[in-house]
């Protein structure tokens, strides 16, 4: 579940945007307390805190005293914005810089990628066959 | 829960000399409330040294220990907040385990014997059967048991597990996790089982032949390094003037460990056709601790967060850019 070489607090603020970006915690609604994080994970709790706290400074969190963190109104639309910018370093440059070498245009790359089936497509044939 | 109050123990320029040999070298660093600390270190580098040190059972050649803001040799008032599991602790000829259980209540304040009796059930540890016959994993059970349900506001656990198996060992973890989040106390635990606890560690300090080589922040060491591997030109060109903890390779393949690569370092390094995996704790303090060719090369990146003041100040000058690399580098 935790991945060794990536520093703990991120991987817990990775889990925490996942859960909202699919709508498993919906925004006003409540995220589990840094103590149920550590038992669940087998962490310190200061460390998920730190997790935690990381989303609050983003404005993704904030705290009612007393009760606990929740979701932010309009935390999704932020993650989906600043998510968006990190696909384009993480995954679209990559994958333009490999085609390049290989003589292959953005032009090129656009049309495999409307070609390539998404996953729903691969269950969906799988499903007729 | 973080105490930044004044720390619970403070060592300042603490020496031990065992006649010719140097145990503990010149080392000064903090312990702050209410964390759990992972102190490791090969064996032999004087781990177990500074917790005898710490607890007055052993006393300084030189330097100064500070427990609770006083020194703890002799003194009650430090040694009753202090309850220390030492990997081969030894109990009266006759005692049985209810014997050591029933006595631990008269040293430690906070006792809970509830919580004591749901660890005998979970450890299944058999109560009326005299300690010399218990196996070596009962005997290391009863230390655990003692060192959680003592509630001590300093606990140490020296390599507390050593028989112990997976289970158990799985039942230490999870016990301290829950209740050390439910009564914050400082825990510095030494282990050689890296990997296992690492998760539990808030910080770490890595001992090495005598001195203290790391004084981190656990999540900031996690992901401090990365192994760069590619075609070996790549490789040299990419590490060039870089903080490089081990190199190794084969034919004109090569792979090289180095220290605080950023988000652009990283894709530029993937862009030029490297491969980059991440280091964990353990494998990097194996490799920070496996060939330490002369004294004074250490790693200069891993300064404390400005706790070791002294012992940084010093490694850091002593060490430059060429020489450290040829003695990291003495295992490829």
């Amino acid at each position: 579940m935790i991945d060794s070489g990536k520093p703990i607090f991120l991987q817990i603020a990775e889990q925490i945007e996942n859960d909202i970006l699919d709508g498993a915690i919906a925004e006003e609604s409540p995220v589990p307390s840094t103590n149920e994080f550590a038992a669940f994970y087998r962490i310190n709790p200061a460390t998920a805190g730190k997790g935690v706290n990381r989303l609050v400074d983003d404005g993704i969190l904030y705290k009612r005293r007393g009760i606990g963190m929740f979701v932010a109104t309009g935390a999704r639309a932020r993650l989906i914005g600043a998510r968006t910018e990190q696909f384009r370093a993480k995954f679209v440059a990559p994958l333009l810089g490999e085609a390049a070498k290989l003589g292959i245009t953005p032009e090129q790359v656009a049309e495999m990628v409307r070609d390539t089936p998404t996953e729903t497509h691969i269950q969906e044939e799988a499903i007729r066959s | 829960m973080i105490g930044t109050a004044s720390p619970v123990v403070r060592v300042d320029g603490l020496t031990k000399r065992y006649g010719k040999v140097t145990a503990i070298d010149d080392v000064s660093f903090s312990v702050h409330a209410n964390k759990i600390y992972g102190l490791l270190g090969r064996n032999g580098a004087g781990k177990t040294t500074i917790m005898q040190l710490l607890t007055g059972q052993q006393f300084a050649t030189s330097g100064t220990v500070q427990v609770f803001g006083e020194s703890p040799v002799e003194n009650a008032r430090v040694l009753q907040q202090v309850c220390f599991i030492k990997e081969s602790q030894k109990y009266p000829d006759s005692f049985r385990a209810d014997h050591v259980l029933a006595s631990a209540p008269w040293f430690f304040a906070n006792w809970d014997a509830a919580f004591a009796d749901r660890l005998i059930e979970d450890f299944r540890l058999p109560l009326n059967r005299p300690i010399k016959k218990l196996s070596r994993g009962q005997l290391s059970a009863v230390g655990v048991i003692v060192g959680l349900a003592s509630r001590a506001p300093l606990t140490f656990f020296d390599e507390p597990y050593l028989g112990l198996d997976a289970v158990a060992r799985q039942i230490f973890y999870d016990r301290l996790l829950e209740d050390y989040t439910e009564h914050p106390r400082t825990v510095i635990l030494s282990t050689h089982l890296i990997d296992e606890v690492s998760s539990l560690l808030e910080h770490v300090l890595v001992v090495d032949e005598g001195r203290i080589l790391m004084d981190q922040d656990a999540d900031d060491l996690r992901g401090s390094a990365s192994t760069v591997v590619g075609k070996r030109t790549d490789v040299d060109a990419f590490v060039a003037g870089r903080d490089i903890i081990s190199r190794d390779g084969i034919g004109g393949l090569a792979s090289v460990t180095v220290t605080g690569l950023t988000e652009s370092e990283q894709h530029v390094a993937r862009a030029a056709g490297l491969e980059l995996s991440p280091v964990s704790l353990q494998q990097l303090i194996v490799q920070c601790t496996t060939s330490r060719a002369g004294a004074g090369t250490g790693t200069a990146d891993f300064r404390g967060s400005g706790r070791t003041d002294t012992t940084s100040r010093t490694i850091g000058a002593e060490t430059d850019n060429t020489s450290k690399t040829d003695a990291w580098s003495t295992r490829a």
